[in-house]
């Protein structure tokens, strides 16, 4: 069920999997980032930063860091959201209490704490696997959030738990506006997805892909599965933390600790499952597709079905559409979107060998 | 030490209400293998409609039994468009198509029956009973009740009928079973309109506790540990899994709580079970068929 880099890599004579990612596909990357920060910050609008950009790339970036662990190293968990949770509030934390911190670095403290709770909820998998590892990272969303409601300090005393973005500086530069935070994410989210790339496609992810293929075989070959695994919770983690630090302060702009609870844990795994299990694109595919259905669904009642579906129905019918769309993609494309992407440049003879 | 037994007692009986859940959900994975995450929306699905049948104006029993037609109805769907067509595939992708399931569940039981909080009254009164100077609430009494009933029913469908026969060979080999003639579509209909029937009496009961609302399908939640330290293919194993957590939550609750600012509730059932599987990873009547790494 999983996206087979394996079998893809084998197809291309097992050569161009290893080249790092910037030589592999360089206009491809080159085309794409011009795009991003030369074209769509002056060309976007307001609404397109705020409400369709952003969001995107952020659930891209924790689909990113669920992808890891569930789709490369086959650890099932429904805590993402806790370990966002942790991301934002520990970036904070660092932001608050450190004078003169740089934002990114509170990023990067924050993702680091988000690592560490990670490793912790994730050492029971070196013990148990499959559905009784949901406990472990279970645990982790009720805890977390628990502690974070509970005590105060966590948001320097805020009665109802609500943090506030810092102001977002770096290197001198305000990028407070919504073009700004655009990006800022966009340079975060870029950085960390060229990182994940690398990751994958060289040894860590062939170890990780081994351990959840087959780990009895992955320990034969000696593959360390208990580092593999913690390592896959840590990375793993530190991506959601900072794809929770970002939702705060570029996104929201403020956050309290009910804007991670389970709802946001499926999120993130929808986005995975519809976008493709152990594939970056898919993360990015399944974000895309999450943050734009609702506007399409929307516009679509609203233009079509005016005055005919109400509000509260159109919430079910989002739930009873996105809940068949799940079942629809493990029956018939259980490697997501991605794998219909690939399938399409196949088709159009860009890449015969992913086909 | 009247007010420690009183607590204790109160959680197991609360505990009964888990057990409830986590049956249908051992049904399911007993049969087949599949760890059925929309336990709860089907518990939600299934007093939803008998309470606004019942607001209807349709008669108790008519009620219940139409209620029980939908469950009937709801299994046999979900075998034909969703584990026909998953057959041999990994449980972690019949996991997720479940949770695909309970949003689907969820979306339709709302989108026929709204939103709204619905009050049940099942004609049993909440009267604390007095029981050997202990006060009992008489509704987790009958609660209890219940509860043994549906598990003397349950151990009878398994041990004494054909259907349960085949049940049980499904359950220890499914491919053995399949080369001896079973029709393993049909067990799944049998075992999920089973779960839909427990959903339903759980969820009157919990329902008739607390109000028929949308909170009723996070029972599941609570479920969940209870499975843990039961163990997932375990009848027995379930009800005792409720009583050790719905006991040791509400103790925790009581005696831990005030020192940490209480609501504990939601967490402490899963750190136990997480140090429970730790040392027992089969969970109390589990066979041992965790894969250990």
């Amino acid at each position: 069920m999983w996206f087979s880099e394996t079998e893809a890599w084998r197809a291309t004579g097992g050569k161009s999997r290893r080249l790092p990612v910037w030589r592999k596909a360089p206009m491809a990357w080159v085309a794409l980032l011009v795009l991003g920060f030369g074209v769509v910050p002056f060309i976007g609008n307001d609404y397109w930063f705020s409400a369709i950009l952003i969001p995107f790339l952020v659930l891209s970036l924790a689909g990113l860091g669920l992808n890891l662990v569930t789709g490369y190293a086959g650890q099932l968990s429904l805590g993402s959201a806790a370990f966002m949770a942790v991301g934002a509030f520990a970036s904070y934390n660092f932001s608050l209490r450190v004078e003169g911190l740089p934002l990114l670095a509170s990023f990067g403290l924050g993702g680091l704490s988000a690592a560490l709770v990670g490793v912790l909820f994730g050492l029971p998998s070196l013990r148990i696997k499959g559905f009784y590892l949901l406990v472990s990272t279970l645990a982790a969303q009720f805890f977390v959030q628990w502690v974070l409601v509970k005590f105060s300090w966590f948001s320097n005393d805020n009665p109802s738990g609500v943090i506030s973005a810092p102001p977002l500086v770096v290197l001198g530069q305000d990028f407070n506006s919504p073009a700004g935070r655009y990006v800022l994410t966009l340079g975060v989210v870029a950085a960390m997805t060229g990182l994940a790339l690398n990751l994958v496609r060289g040894a860590t992810g062939r170890n990780w892909m081994a351990v959840r293929d087959m780990d009895t075989a992955a320990a034969v070959i000696g593959i360390p599965i208990l580092k593999t695994k913690l390592l896959a919770f840590g990375i793993s983690s530190f991506y959601l933390g900072v794809a929770g630090a970002l939702w705060a302060f570029a996104y929201l702009g403020t956050v309290e600790p009910h804007g991670f609870d389970l709802n946001r844990s499926f999120q993130v795994l929808f986005i995975i499952i519809i976008g493709g299990l152990g594939s970056v694109l898919g993360a990015y595919l399944g974000a895309l597709f999450f943050v734009l259905f609702p506007v399409f669904l929307d516009h679509l009642a609203g233009g079509l079905f005016a005055g005919i579906i109400d509000a509260g129905h159109l919430e079910n019918l989002q739930k009873i559409v996105f809940g068949s769309l799940i079942i629809f993609f493990l029956i018939r494309e259980p490697e997501g979107l991605a794998r219909l992407w690939w399938r399409f440049r196949a088709r159009l003879g860009l890449d015969p060998a992913a086909s | 030490m009247d007010f420690f037994l009183e607590v204790a007692l109160g959680g197991l009986l609360a505990g009964v209400m888990y057990s409830m859940v986590a049956i249908g959900f051992v049904l399911i994975y007993k049969a087949s293998g599949v760890f059925n995450f929309a336990q709860g929306s089907m518990v939600l699905f299934a007093a939803l409609t008998f309470v606004s049948l019942l607001e209807k104006g349709i008669n108790f029993w008519l009620a219940l039994l139409l209620a029980l037609c939908a469950m009937l109805l709801l299994a046999v769907a979900i075998e034909r468009c969703v584990l026909r067509h998953l057959v041999n595939r990994p449980p972690i992708t019949l996991f997720m198509a479940t949770l695909g399931l309970s949003f689907v569940i969820e979306g339709l039981a709302q989108l026929f029956w709204g939103a709204q909080v619905h009050g049940l009254e099942l004609g049993i009164a909440d009267e604390p009973l007095e029981l050997g100077g202990l006060l009992l609430s008489q509704f987790d009494l009958f609660a209890a009740a219940t509860a043994l009933v549906l598990v003397i029913s349950l151990s009878l469908l398994f041990n004494k009928t054909r259907i349960g026969l085949s049940l049980r060979a499904v359950a220890d080999d499914p491919l053995a079973a399949l080369a001896v003639g079973i029709d393993l579509e049909q067990i799944w209909r049998v075992v999920w309109m089973a779960a839909g029937c427990v959903g339903l009496v759980a969820g009157l009961l919990w329902g008739a506790r607390v109000g028929v609302q949308f909170s009723l399908s996070l029972i599941v939640l609570k479920a969940l540990p209870v499975l843990i330290i039961g163990g997932f293919s375990s009848i027995p194993g379930a009800i005792v899994g409720g009583l050790i957590i719905g006991a040791s939550e509400k103790l925790a609750e009581v005696y831990v709580g005030p020192l940490v600012d209480g609501g504990i509730e939601n967490w402490f059932p899963y750190v136990l079970a997480l140090l429970f599987l730790l040392v027992r990873p089969a969970g109390l009547f589990g066979e041992p068929s965790v894969e250990r790494v």
